[in-house]
């Protein structure tokens, strides 16, 4: 019947429309995401600059740089199987692709927060003590939420002792000019103009847990087993746009400022607050150190507490996360999330 | 027959009206299965299972930390902010409605200004909204007040100016002055337009109580789906759009009924 005989070409063409795309395979086309951050401008560079191109060209590859506007958004099209790599945090590499089943490697560690996400309070001489009773504004389930935690942490208070409103993060700093908020966290570059606020104290920042909220390109690990020109070229390509960086290179500076919408003056600001590793060496030395593992168990306990690792988690080991070397934190049957030094290795001894 | 000339029987207008959601339904379980076969904790294409999961765990358990039943407080909080929006505005709209379409002195001065004001959009100038009115409740009603008053107050004009100008003459030789004429005249010819135009104004209604939720708040259905798409919750998110799609459906239905019980003469023949 002609009836019959559509309807199962609707369907069969329909569902070709939503077949997953995440398969891995030997490919030579690539594309990877990024979003706006002092500490993934670099990405910005190597992608208008051809430096991606220069060395993806050199492993026989493409690689098509793309920025995203919306971060979660470019999570989630990451997740999806949209992109093989993306820039983003520890704590949502953990909580986004991991928790969705995604296999992930931190590719490379770019850089930490190290004072670029904080917490303020109006009112001259407040502490972190004074976050008792607060309604807090943040993007609920961020690493602001986190730095949150640790803040209240470090006061002896706890979660309950405030009221956290959920507050998009293109919207904090009207919101924190409005009288009724007295008391926000952000990133920067929102951090900065809600810290300029008169009478607004900075009570509390990343610098205050450094290496806790990491800056990472993370690739789909299929993809780049199947694929290792993929994670040479990335990481090439990084550490040829940071030795300019370390050099205090203006014109490279200067379009990665404009590319964020600041000036070169703010950039340099931001950058101060973002501890880069410049080096491969530096990059090696972050992911082998021990700090790194405890640091993850940290976030996993946070992200599970917060009902972030997915309902069928019984724990916050439910999800394994791999170092260098092989140690496993959690559940080493189900890892997920993987910080690699293979590539940054070879950047180290100058193999790429 | 020629195509154009053949109608579908009683039975066969069903299965029409249905096919294009059952074909919607069967892609959608395709790709979802497709998915979960490829990664069982995929969370883009939740199969069934997972949603009516989540249903329970939304709506008929008790969240740990607060002990709420999250899908009820959500919708409660939303259909506050819905109701008053939608009231408020139906009020300012009828009153300016009312002004600009009957008196050409008030017509002036309103309708160029409703005009203009029609055109902003209002979530471009959220900053300002919520440095008027704060980050808390009022902001989010004002944001429907402030996005649907200035077409509800054109289309009510429009109907003003509608009524044939023999009937106006013809009630103030009866004797009617100018407020007896807006009360027994215009009033309750435009109560019904109101209510259609409600109807048609849900939508936005929806879209900007979605939008104002999303800004900033601690409850409520877009609060909520704005809260879980941080790490993809689309089991949850999904019976979400499906449960907020059932309560506009209704809502228009409301309307519809309200329409039919109070003005049954707006509906011509098919009342």
């Amino acid at each position: 019947m002609f009836s019959r005989q559509l309807l199962s070409a609707l369907v069969i063409g329909l569902a070709g429309l939503i077949s997953p795309g995440a398969h891995a395979a030997p490919k030579t086309q690539f594309n990877v995401c990024w979003t706006i951050y002092a500490g993934w401008m670099p990405w910005e560079y190597a992608g208008a600059q051809g430096i991606v191109d220069k060395w993806a060209k050199k492993y026989g590859i493409t690689i098509k740089v793309t920025q995203i506007n919306d971060y979660v958004e470019s999570i989630n099209q990451y997740t999806a199987g949209q992109f093989d790599g993306c820039t983003m945090t520890n704590m949502d590499a953990l909580t986004i692709p991991a928790a969705g089943g995604v296999d992930s490697t931190a590719l490379v560690p770019g850089s930490y927060s190290n004072g670029n996400d904080g917490i303020v309070l109006k009112g001259k001489g407040k502490t972190l003590k004074d976050l008792k009773g607060q309604n807090v504004h943040l993007v609920q389930f961020s690493v602001s939420h986190y730095l949150l935690a640790r803040g209240l942490d470090q006061a002896g208070l706890r979660e309950r002792d405030v009221k956290v409103v959920n507050t998009s993060d293109a919207d904090i700093a009207g919101a924190f000019a409005t009288p009724k908020v007295t008391a926000a966290v952000t990133w920067n570059p929102q951090l900065a103009t809600i810290a300029a606020t008169p009478g607004a104290v900075k009570v509390f920042d990343s610098s205050q847990v450094p290496g806790e909220i990491i800056d990472l390109m993370v690739v789909n690990t299929a993809t780049l087993k199947d694929n290792p020109a993929l994670g040479k070229a990335l990481t090439g390509a990084w550490f040829e746009v940071m030795a300019l960086m370390k050099a205090g290179n203006v014109p490279a500076l200067t379009h990665m400022a404009k590319a964020s919408g600041t000036t070169l003056a703010d950039y340099q600001s931001q950058l101060k607050t973002t501890a880069l590793m410049f080096t491969p060496a530096e990059a090696v030395t972050f992911v082998t150190s021990p700090k790194l593992a405890e640091t993850m168990k940290r976030v996993s306990k946070f992200s599970f507490d917060k009902n972030l690792l997915g309902e069928g988690a019984k724990s916050a080991d439910a999800i394994g996360v791999a170092f260098p070397g092989g140690a496993v934190n959690g559940n080493a049957k189900n890892t997920k999330l993987r910080f690699d030094d293979t590539y940054l290795r070879l950047a180290a001894d100058g193999k790429l | 027959m020629r195509f154009v000339n053949r109608q579908p029987g009683h039975g066969g207008r069903w299965l029409l009206a249905l096919l294009p959601l059952i074909l919607i339904l069967a892609a959608y379980a395709t790709g979802s299965a497709l998915r979960l076969a490829d990664n069982p904790e995929d969370k883009l294409l939740p199969s069934a299972t997972q949603m009516a999961e989540a249903i329970d765990r939304m709506a008929f358990t008790q969240d740990e930390r607060t002990g709420d039943y999250l899908l009820w407080t959500d919708t409660a909080a939303s259909l506050v902010r819905l109701g008053l929006g939608l009231g408020i505005a139906a009020l300012a709209g009828l009153c300016l409605g009312i002004a600009a379409g009957t008196f050409p002195l008030l017509r002036a001065p309103l309708s160029p200004l409703l005009t203009l004001l029609s055109m902003v959009p209002p979530v471009a100038i959220l900053p300002i909204l919520f440095i008027v009115f704060g980050l808390d409740e009022l902001s989010k009603v004002m944001l429907i007040v402030i996005g649907i008053t200035p077409v509800l107050a054109r289309d009510l004009e429009q109907r003003a100016r509608e009524i044939p100008r023999e009937v106006l003459v013809k009630a103030q030789t009866l004797g009617a002055n100018s407020w007896t004429l807006v009360l027994r005249v215009v009033l309750p010819q435009l109560l019904s337009r109101l209510l259609v135009s409600l109807r048609l104004m849900l939508g936005s209604a929806w879209l900007f109580l979605i939008c104002a939720e999303a800004i900033s708040a601690t409850s409520g259905l877009g609060y909520r789906i704005f809260l879980v798409r941080r790490y993809m919750a689309m089991d949850v998110i999904l019976p979400y759009v499906v449960w907020i799609t059932l309560l506009a459906w209704g809502s228009d239905y409301l309307l519809r009924r309200l329409n039919q019980w109070c003005f049954p003469w707006s509906m011509g023949e098919k009342a």
